[in-house]
């Protein structure tokens, strides 16, 4: 083998830089990869840095506190933004779950191809539309239209529920939740019609066989690829987290722990460091701001990986049996 | 044919490097120079248009405003990154103290009006301070409280609500309304205090100028608070509010440079610290400021006295920028009322004059 590698050597002699450029290439783009690693350490560590001085002070009152005060105790606690940010972000999923659900099962079960490509195309330019301009048709189209149209609705209803109850202003709690639902959509829509895609024919075959409806077969696709559609589920619940400008131009931003009904105010953490970042005038008051950042980051961080974790395993499973 | 291109060709080749030849000689003494700035978003309207205007008479000279916000322009300006800083708010003990010595020159002044939307009722709805401070702290919670009933005879003031609008991101206008609530209310002073951003007690937070506007405009029996140029611009209703000599104001070009002219008698020198300048403070229990409206303020230029300080500048940048600043505060000025600027009144622009004449380089005076 080796002689005959010398051999070729002398024959070609341009193939050991052939070579040589190989992996040139290769180290190359290993920089270029590593540089995102690097990025994403550097991030963390600025974070952290910057955070510091608000971690010494608070510690971990930081996160347990309800207090947001910059101008006269100096104290700051971030607890209610973290709930706002829950609680959106849960409103976001109650409503856009099962709509993506829908998006996605019809484009890969009841719609022809044909025609489905331009559902799917709508469905993704959702997805480009910057957040702001969510945030601005949020602001002045669905506000006063939720308030006049919907919502004395919904409290002329259900009042006697306390969350259905207290004035209107139009802002609020629902309303954010269902701007970032809308949000939401296109990424969730879009992973679930690829996972049920990738559910082999002969599954459905198989059902179709034993007698089942048209329903019971998409049954049988949704339970065959549970996992992953969890796993979209968390990845639109990442991105309604982080979202920040059309939430703050939507939610009424006020710092409160609860909000006294849905219509009311809230504040999350993203919209608060939005807003107050570029103002904040003394030290401690940016780095309380850092460290709802860093907060910020670690959760975002660790839903994304949890989210891509479970749909890679799906889709590796799923294809594993369609090979066999 | 030939032969015209073999004579057109030499003939043209020979103009166009003898017309660049020319030009770049020219272009010599013509370096272009950009002035860089950043800071508040209240002036960007009017540095905008100076910048434009200034280009048309010096046209060698760029100026480059980026409106980051107040706290932005104050960091540039520790971080020595921008020739000139614009803030709504003079800079602190503490961060004057960190820095070489800056200069403050009022370049504008600005007003913060409540607005309100009932319907029925036009502008001029009157207020007091301390009714305000009780709106905003959640004490008068509506519209036909007693104590504006008492203010307002003869409005038929609804039972309605109040619908509390505010900014929920850091602004000027918020240091500008929250010191003057600071001023007339001792509660307010004591519970919530003055800052570009607050522990409000009760409302609803808009982002911007603009998301007060639109709370307010789509919300009946709001109140809010804005620069003035967005409550005439948008047609907002506005309230007059009382100054210390009793009277109600009608916020105006007019009564906020004279809130400023009164103000001038206690503005220190460029040099000195301005940490404590507010009109709003030197109003609140001024007797005898008559016709002028309580709640203004400057937007200021901040500028190192020595402009050697900073890394990337040589002398004819620091004379570009000293004479750009001259030029702002005299026939720049004659821009400001079609913006909703307030143009500064004589005693402010004597004031800045002499401010002006301090910067030096390299120890050397710039403008005799």
């Amino acid at each position: 083998m080796k002689v005959k590698y010398k051999n070729k050597h002398t024959v070609f002699p341009y193939l050991k830089w052939l070579i040589i450029g190989d992996n040139i290439f290769k180290i190359i783009s290993a920089l270029f990869a590593s540089t995102i690693l690097l990025l994403l350490g550097l991030m963390v560590y600025e974070l952290i840095k910057g955070s510091w001085l608000s971690i010494q002070t608070f510690g971990l009152d930081f996160i347990l506190g309800t207090k947001w005060d910059p101008a006269i105790s100096k104290v700051f606690g971030a607890l209610p933004l973290i709930l706002g940010t829950a609680v959106t972000s849960a409103i976001a999923l109650l409503i856009g779950v099962p709509i993506s659900l829908g998006v996605g099962l019809a484009l890969s079960e009841y719609i022809p191809k044909r025609y489905g490509f331009v559902i799917s195309f709508l469905v993704e330019l959702l997805a480009a539309v910057p957040s702001v301009i969510y945030g601005l048709w949020g602001m002045f189209v669905l506000i006063p239209f939720l308030r006049d149209y919907i919502y004395s609705h919904i409290r002329a209803l259900f009042g006697f529920i306390p969350i259905f109850s207290g004035p209107i202003y139009g802002g609020g709690v629902l309303t954010a939740g269902i701007v970032l639902a809308i949000m939401i959509i296109p990424t969730v829509s879009a992973v679930m019609r690829d996972l049920f895609m990738i559910v082999p024919n002969s599954q459905r075959e198989a059902i179709i066989a034993l007698g089942a409806t048209k329903l019971e077969t998409v049954k049988t696709v949704v339970s065959y690829t549970r996992s992953g559609v969890i796993g979209a589920i968390i990845l639109g619940l990442g991105r309604a987290i982080g979202e920040t400008m059309a939430v703050t131009m939507v939610i009424g931003n006020r710092f409160q722990v609860w909000p006294s009904s849905l219509f009311d105010a809230w504040y999350t953490m993203s919209a608060i460091i939005a807003n107050e970042l570029l103002e904040a005038t003394y030290d401690l008051y940016v780095s309380a701001l850092m460290n709802v950042a860093l907060a910020l980051l670690f959760i975002t961080l660790v839903i994304n990986i949890l989210s891509r974790l479970i749909v890679w395993r799906t889709l590796r499973l799923v294809r594993g049996i369609a090979k066999e | 044919m030939r032969t015209m291109y073999k004579i057109a060709i030499p003939i043209v080749v020979v103009a166009v490097v003898a017309v660049s030849v020319f030009a770049y000689q020219n272009s010599l003494p013509m370096r272009t120079i950009t002035l860089n700035g950043a800071g508040a978003t209240f002036p960007f309207p009017l540095i905008d248009k100076w910048a434009a205007e200034y280009h048309k008479i010096r046209p060698n000279i760029q100026i480059n405003y980026q409106s980051i916000g107040s706290g932005g322009g104050i960091q540039q300006h520790i971080e020595k990154t921008v020739h000139f800083a614009a803030s709504e708010a003079p800079l602190t003990e503490a961060q004057a103290g960190k820095i070489p010595k800056t200069l403050h020159i009022p370049i504008t002044i600005g007003g913060v009006v409540p607005i309100y939307n009932i319907p029925g009722i036009q502008k001029g709805l009157k207020f007091t301070g301390e009714v305000l401070a009780d709106i905003y702290l959640g004490k008068i919670t509506k519209w036909n409280d007693p104590k504006l009933i008492a203010l307002n005879p003869g409005i038929s003031l609804p039972d309605q609500q109040i619908i509390v609008a505010r900014r929920s991101d850091g602004s000027g206008t918020t240091f500008v309304w929250t010191s003057y609530l600071s001023n007339v209310s001792p509660e307010w002073n004591a519970t919530v205090g003055r800052g570009t951003s607050v522990n409000w007690p009760v409302g609803l937070g808009g982002k911007g100028n603009e998301g007060v506007t639109a709370l307010v405009q789509q919300n009946p029996y709001s109140i809010g608070y804005v620069e003035f140029a967005y409550a005439k611009k948008n047609n907002l209703a506005y309230g007059y509010v009382q100054n210390a000599a009793g009277e109600f104001i009608e916020p105006s070009i007019e009564s906020f440079a004279k809130a400023a002219d009164y103000a001038v008698v206690t503005l220190p020198r460029g040099d000195e610290s301005w940490s404590r300048v507010s009109i709003v403070n030197s109003l609140t229990d001024n007797k005898q400021a008559k016709g002028a409206y309580p709640i203004t303020s400057f937007s200021y230029i901040l500028v190192y006295k020595e402009l050697n300080v900073l890394p990337n500048i040589d002398e004819v940048t620091a004379k570009a920028l000293v004479e750009f600043l001259w030029w702002a505060i005299h026939d720049g000025q004659n821009y400001a009322s079609d913006l909703y600027y307030v143009p500064l009144p004589p005693s402010i622009i004597k004031h800045n004059e002499e401010t002006i004449r301090m910067i030096t380089y390299n120890g050397q005076q710039l403008l005799k």
